[in-house]
């Protein structure tokens, strides 16, 4: 029997999280180090997944199956394709960089990285799950982690409301794609939850038409798609640093991600119907989040919007159902989540210091924070698209795929990549260039050298896949592939 | 040992425990009365489960004693979690004051678990009526334990007033039963029930109100809120767990049993009851500010849930509800013993108790977050899989407007159940350093406490086994 990689990424997480909780909570050093060796250590284990997928081959690899309720057909049931292993690859970065963050977190610094811990597991659980009802298992445990860490860690003033709005959002998503689920289990009348025969399960036209939207708006609900996405600024804003890292950075995903497993591939000729549908939502998704995220004052509402807008991006590509547009998408998902993550991690460093985020109060930060700077404007250029960048290598496909679907989309939905530029670069003028306002003047001290590895991380995995692409495409190629043969085309 | 034996073995060693302990009882001194109690009763108890699990496991359904009692899995699994449910509710009793070291506390509730054994075994109107009536008694009197407590009494005589009444409109549709079939065993009655007529539902209907009472469904509810919150907390969860499972094993069986030929019309009647009983229940506990009635209403809304798995009628269904009473008599009952540690404490069950609680004590505020998270139907705990399977019964027997009102109505759950975790983790107490008012656990609380949140955990990720419990229990039915 092979080593069951998979099932040791998903649970470290969890069992870091159970043996933080035996640690007393005044020895604050001794849990740091333990989050962060866990936190490497499951980060190791992605790569090596990552690195040694074959990508020729394509398909599920480092597949594991036990039964878990045989009477049920409900099993656990792991494996990793093209699709999924950045995203394995992306939570295990965002695990590490978002523990370094938060080193400086002082209130019960012990609960705080057991429950990101739990987190962690559900999403790399939901990332590796085959089977639809570990899906849920793990979404569910995904979600509300997030309640407590933003409710007791977040920002002051909007914590209380914002973690109830997110919770219950998601909540509320992930039980209606439930329903679906288990209306497609009956349909099915295979008594299986395994999703790779439930996609050999030909289900009627006519239900999957039906049940398409539940499921796939269900779990998109999570990736921020219009008019659900009202929760995310919310609560990217109030959370803090390390947790609107996961949480615009993986957490998202995991939304977009099981919209395609679940929705998508399983009900395949729903998505054929429902796609103008989808690519108009997406639509609104990208241009009306760029628009809104020009407009604030907050920084990190400036961000959290962006990341609306780049999520339409996902799912536009999804939308178009062609290999072009897959395959940005998949590669969006990754250089989104690396990016964003980045983006909060900066902003939240400078908060730390200036404790204000209003853009206006903000200013020259460029001198006493060389790297946060440095770091914001890489992500400020991938955000753009720029070439060189992961920004370009995901975007450029998506615009080519809704080309061929839709010349008019396309164009409308370039207006985006103007209106980033224009406040990705307003956004750095003020708050990085300039004078430094008189209150903040020697008041703001340098940062950590923890903080400057995560930002520097996180830089450079962009750097590299802009100008090697070749280490993330072929991956999700192979990915792209399987979903199209199961909608039928090439 | 003979079958007849076996069918009641449960049941005679509860009563010779009761014995034991009122003839032990005026032996022992004031000052270690308590300790002596509470293990005895729990260990005896504990060990009165072991010795039926492993001597007395039915084998095929059979009848004994005239048709009295069925010896059957779901009988027999519900008797043992009854027994389970009161050992820890006999912990949970330790440290009440004025109640933890009273003999008459514990045999009450070791005559109330008898009474419900013979609830989820009775196989004849007679027969059930008397457990019905064996259980109730008891739990009368245990509600108004605490002579001193104006509320406590109020909770005594308040469950006995609308225990009689549909103790009353009960007997009086059994007497139908008998009038119309001319006998009492179940299994005989169902042949004169095949098909539909106004009598017919009307005696459904009176057998149904005093049912009703004892899971407390809405409209029958009412004394629900009120009873919790006066009763000593651990009675309360023991009226809320094992009480209201014995309850819905009743439930199950006359409905299956007697009128499987109506099953069309019942389905309907239950389902508007569970849709009733889920809104209702939720809605209400939104707006409390005591826990223990906010527990109530939250209680009120599980036997909503509980019932979508009956009105699904399949054996999918009554596994699910016996799967959802499993982890519900688990969770629930850890929720309301963290409820007693904390007003053992505080001396109030009001949500401002709880301000600050994390960094009073964190292993019951993690006990809290496990027993609450289960409530709401999060994984990797117990309720959620109660929850999907209930909800996947209705939708295989078409049953989706239902599935979806109890969705609606978990979303409503999650909600409030949140809050108070919020109280326990994010608030501070006011004015007070929480690090000067630590609660400490008593052993009988932590070990109590634990042993039922590893079996939420159990549950939850390691469902197989339980389900299949569950779903022997049901295949009997059928």
């Amino acid at each position: 029997m092979q080593f069951p990689i998979l099932s040791v990424i998903v649970f470290t997480p969890l069992i870091a999280a159970l043996l933080l909780l035996f640690i007393k909570p005044e020895r604050k050093t001794e849990i740091r180090v333990t989050a962060l060796a866990a936190a490497v250590f499951a980060l190791i284990l992605s790569i090596w997944v990552y690195f040694s997928y074959d990508k020729v081959a394509g398909g599920y690899q480092f597949k594991e199956m036990y039964n878990w309720m045989p009477t049920l057909g409900i099993g656990y049931h792991v494996g990793v394709d093209g699709l999924s292993a950045p995203l394995v690859l992306l939570t295990g970065i965002v695990m590490v960089t978002g523990v370094l963050i938060s080193w400086g977190i002082d209130d019960r610094p012990r609960e705080f990285f057991s429950f990101l811990f739990i987190l962690a597991s559900g999403v790399f659980g939901v990332f590796v799950a085959l089977d639809l009802f570990q899906l849920f298992f793990f979404y569910e445990i995904a979600v509300f982690p997030m309640f407590l860490l933003i409710a007791i860690w977040g920002w002051i003033k909007t914590r209380e409301y914002a973690a109830m709005k997110l919770t219950l959002y998601l909540f509320i998503g992930s039980v209606v794609a439930l329903v679906g689920a288990l209306a497609m289990y009956w349909q099915s009348g295979i008594h299986t939850f395994d999703m790779l025969v439930l996609q050999q399960a030909n289900f009627p036209v006519e239900f999957q038409r039906l049940w398409f939207p539940f499921v796939f708006l269900g779990f998109a609900v999570l990736g921020g798609i219009f008019p659900f996405h009202n929760w995310s600024p919310d609560g990217h804003v109030a959370a803090p640093t390390a947790v609107s890292m996961f949480h615009a950075g993986v957490l998202m995903k995991l939304g977009a991600f099981a919209a395609l497993r679940v929705g998508i591939m399983l009900l395949p000729e729903g998505a054929k119907y429902w796609a103008p549908w989808i690519m108009g939502l997406a639509l609104v998704n990208v241009v009306y989040g760029a628009f809104i995220a020009m407009v604030q004052t907050d920084l990190k509402y400036v961000i959290g919007f962006s990341s609306v807008s780049h999520m339409g991006l996902v799912m536009l590509g999804f939308s178009t159902l062609k290999p072009e547009g897959m395959l940005g998408a998949g590669v969006q998902m990754f250089s989104h989540g690396v990016m964003t993550a980045l983006f909060f991690a900066a902003v939240g460093m400078v908060y730390d210091r200036a404790h204000t985020r209003e853009i206006s109060k903000l200013g020259g930060m460029s001198k006493p924070l060389p790297w946060v700077a440095l770091a914001f404007i890489v992500g400020g250029l991938v955000s753009m698209g720029m070439p060189g960048l992961s920004g370009f290598v995901a975007e450029f496909p998506i615009f080519m795929g809704v080309w061929k679907v839709n010349p008019w989309v396309a164009i409308i939905a370039s207006i985006s990549i103007v209106i980033t530029a224009s406040y990705i670069m307003l956004v750095i003028r003020r708050t990085f260039f300039g004078e430094v306002p008189v209150e903040l003047e020697g008041h703001i001290s340098s940062v950590s050298p923890l903080d400057k590895v995560a930002l520097i991380l996180l830089s450079l995995i962009m750097i590299s896949l802009g100008l090697f692409p070749s280490l993330m495409v072929p991956w999700v190629q192979s990915g792209v592939q399987n979903v199209l043969h199961l909608l039928g085309g090439a | 040992m003979s079958g007849n034996i076996m069918a009641v073995l449960p049941e005679i060693l509860l009563l010779i425990l009761g014995i034991l302990i009122l003839v032990l009882d005026p032996f022992w001194k004031e000052d270690n009365r308590r300790i002596n109690l509470g293990w005895l009763t729990t260990g005896g108890l504990v060990l009165i489960a072991l010795i039926s699990i492993l001597v007395s496991r039915p084998v095929t359904p059979q009848t004994y004693f005239g048709g009295m009692v069925r010896y059957d899995w779901l009988g027999f699994s519900f008797k043992i979690f009854f027994i389970l449910a009161a050992a820890v509710t006999a912990l949970f009793m330790m440290d009440i004051e004025h109640l933890g070291q009273r003999a008459e506390a514990y045999i009450l509730l070791i005559a109330a678990t008898i009474g419900m054994s013979l609830m989820a075994s009775a196989s004849d109107l007679v027969m059930l009526y008397l457990a019905i009536e064996t259980t109730s008694v008891p739990l009368y009197v245990l509600a108004g334990f605490l002579k001193d407590d104006d509320r406590s009494n109020e909770a005594g005589f308040k469950y006995l007033l609308f225990g009689a009444l549909t103790s009353t409109v009960l007997l009086y549709g059994f007497s139908l039963l008998y009038g119309i079939s001319g006998q009492t065993n179940l299994y005989g009655i169902a042949a004169n029930f095949t098909s539909f007529s106004p009598l017919v539902l009307g005696v459904l209907f009176l057998v149904l109100v005093g049912l009703a009472f004892k899971v407390s469904l809405v409209p029958f509810h009412f004394w629900a809120p009120d009873v919790y919150e006066g009763s000593p907390t651990p009675v309360a969860g023991f009226l809320s767990t094992a009480s209201k499972a014995a309850g819905f094993v009743v439930v199950l069986r006359f409905f299956i049993v007697v009128f499987p030929g109506i099953a069309a019309n019942w389905e309907l009647i239950l389902a508007i009851l569970a849709t009733l009983t889920m809104t209702l229940g939720n809605f209400l506990a939104l707006a409390q500010k005591n826990i223990k009635r906010m527990l109530a209403y939250s209680s009120i809304a599980h036997a909503g849930y509980a019932m979508i798995g009956v009105v699904a009628y399949s054996k999918l269904g009554v596994t699910s509800t016996a799967f959802y009473l499993i982890a519900y008599i688990l969770t629930n009952l850890a929720a309301f013993g963290a409820v007693a540690a904390v007003g053992n404490a505080t001396k109030s069950d009001d949500m401002k108790a709880y301000y600050g609680l994390q960094r009073r004590s964190p292993g019951l505020a993690l006990i809290m977050l496990v027993a609450f998270l289960s409530l709401a139907g999060m994984p990797p705990f117990g309720g959620f899989v109660a929850k999907v399977f209930v909800f996947s019964a209705a939708i295989e027997k078409g049953w989706v407007w239902l599935a979806v009102v109890g969705i609606i109505n978990s979303i409503v759950g999650v909600y409030y159940y949140l809050i108070v975790l919020k109280y326990v983790y994010l608030y501070r107490m006011e004015g007070e350093e929480e690090e000067m008012h630590p609660i400490n656990l008593s052993r009988p609380y932590s070990m109590a406490l634990t042993i039922l949140s590893i079996g939420i955990i159990l549950i939850g990720a390691f469902f197989g086994p339980w389900f299949a419990i569950a779903n022997n229990a049901a295949l009997n039915l059928f």
